[in-house]
């Protein structure tokens, strides 16, 4: 099942004639990144997932991506640090670890 | 109806032979005073399956715009009516359709706003919403009403515009009064607006992100580009009026109609229904020898700027009179002649705000006489008068 992963190669509109008409485009973000708010972040422990995807269903800012073959990854640009995911976890792979331990 | 036909109907019902011809998918409404009509008729359409539509019989006027929004959305030709209060309560989804770029075509039903309650017409409710980024039309008859919703659905889903429009019609005096009215053919209309199409859409076979975000860096260039939009829906207005002309055999003169400017010292500007009163008041005193004008706005967004300046060039003394107060300083319609005005630096040497009608109240052809003669007096007298 194919889905869907944030273009990181997207180049953001320069000239007017660059923009969408509309809200309507195919790819691409033009928010600027807006994780400064997060005081834990949530860390999956990878040898203890079980792949289960509750925490990719139940994210409400959908940073939890997922790939055919290589484990879970989290979008850290967008990730606002809820601890739903860790929450979640019915695997207890998911630990909230301080912001401050990752220098930002 | 194949072909066109003569019928005894009021604005509303006008209308809603109007957005039966046009096809819409997808009807969203809530009933108010004086609209109720024109939604009572297209549900009676949609039930009879004279006319083939999803009808959302929705709780409030703010879900009626919301369900338009999510039905454009998905590439749906869309349609919903209101009025004054119920307006006021869709304001913040007129915004998000504007934005969105959604060309859904909504008629308003011009209606005083509360407090005191009443249900008459004045133009305050839509002239509050300029700002909203609609294009607004103001009609005159229900004739007009009719031709104005056809081509509405042209000039909004114009793939340069993309801009929802707002057709005004005066509240009882056109929503409620009979008249003889053309009603074109199916043919003629199908011929002159095909199905929508659009790529402004959600799409499976083409995924989008629909509805995003824009931080302080990309916002700006959302709105310059409404903004040009609007500016470009002047000449598609045109476009449309011309090709509506040659299929369907009326003609319209674009965002106003001017009415003897080309020698009149005095000259009235106006908008909606109380032209009509106006008229006969002109010929009157034109045939006393009196070198008197009238100027109908039809379209206050895009506002019609270079046309005001040209018809009021050789006035003497020209009055703005409108249904509308912005409270402390003056009419919005006046505020928006005057700007267009100094704006190239055509000022006339007497320019006066007459503002009347609110809440329904009656402007009488001594009214408009009163006016003229308020115009050729040489003392300066309040910048707003309340007729």
């Amino acid at each position: 099942m194919s889905c869907p992963v944030r273009n990181r190669s997207f180049i953001p509109p320069v000239a007017l004639g660059d923009y969408p008409v509309g809200t309507a485009f195919p790819a691409g973000h033009l928010v600027d990144t807006n994780a400064a708010w997060r005081s834990m972040r949530p860390v999956i422990d990878a040898t203890a997932c079980s792949n289960c995807l509750i925490c990719w269903l139940l994210c409400p800012d959908g940073v939890i991506q997922r790939h055919d073959r290589e484990a879970l990854q989290i979008d850290y640009d967008y990730c606002k640090g809820c601890g739903i995911c860790a929450r979640e976890c019915r695997q207890k792979a998911i630990s909230m670890e301080n912001e401050g331990n990752y220098g930002t | 109806m194949e072909r066109e036909t003569k019928a005894f109907l009021s604005g509303n019902e006008a209308v809603a032979r109007a957005v039966r011809l046009a096809r819409p998918q997808v009807i969203a409404a809530y009933p108010i005073t004086p609209q109720t009509t024109v939604i009572e008729r297209l549900a009676e359409m949609v039930e009879e399956e004279s006319l083939k539509s999803e009808y959302l019989h929705v709780e409030s006027e703010h879900s009626a715009l919301s369900a338009c929004i999510g039905a454009s959305a998905v590439g749906a030709r869309t349609f919903t009516a209101t009025s004054s209060q119920g307006l006021l309560y869709m304001a913040e989804c007129l915004h998000y359709a504007s934005g969105g770029r959604f060309p859904i075509v909504m008629m308003n039903a011009n209606r005083s706003v509360a407090l005191p309650w009443n249900i008459y017409g004045d133009q305050r409710d839509s002239l509050s919403l300029l700002d909203c980024g609609w294009i607004q039309a103001y009609a005159e008859d229900a004739q007009e009403s009719l031709d104005l919703v056809l081509q509405a659905y042209a000039i909004a889903e114009h793939p340069e515009v993309l801009t929802p429009m707002m057709i005004n019609l005066d509240g009882f005096v056109i929503t409620h009064t009979y008249e003889l009215v053309n009603v074109p053919g199916q043919r003629e209309i199908d011929f002159f607006l095909p199905p929508f199409n659009t790529t402004n859409k959600m799409d499976f076979d083409s995924p989008r992100s629909l509805a995003f975000t824009a931080g302080p860096a990309y916002n700006q260039a959302f709105k310059q580009l409404q903004h040009l939009a609007m500016v470009k829906a002047s000449k598609v207005i045109g476009d449309v009026e011309e090709r509506f002309g040659r299929l369907v055999g009326r003609n319209y003169p674009g965002l106003i109609e001017s009415l003897y400017c080309e020698d009149a010292e005095y000259i009235i500007v106006t908008l909606g229904s109380v032209a009509g009163t106006i008229r006969p008041v002109i010929e009157k005193l034109r045939s006393g020898g009196e070198r008197v004008g009238l100027v109908r706005i039809r379209y206050m967004r895009p506002f019609p700027d270079a046309e005001i300046r040209r018809a009021l060039a050789g006035a003497a003394a020209v009055g703005v009179l409108e249904k509308d107060i912005s409270f402390g300083f003056e009419g919005t319609v006046f505020t928006n002649v005057s700007s267009a005005l100094m704006r190239a630096q055509v000022v006339p040497p007497r320019l006066l705000n007459f503002v009347g009608g609110l809440g329904g109240k009656d402007i009488s052809a001594a009214d408009i006489e009163l006016i003229f003669k308020r115009l050729k007096k040489s003392e300066p007298g309040e910048t707003v008068e309340f007729i």
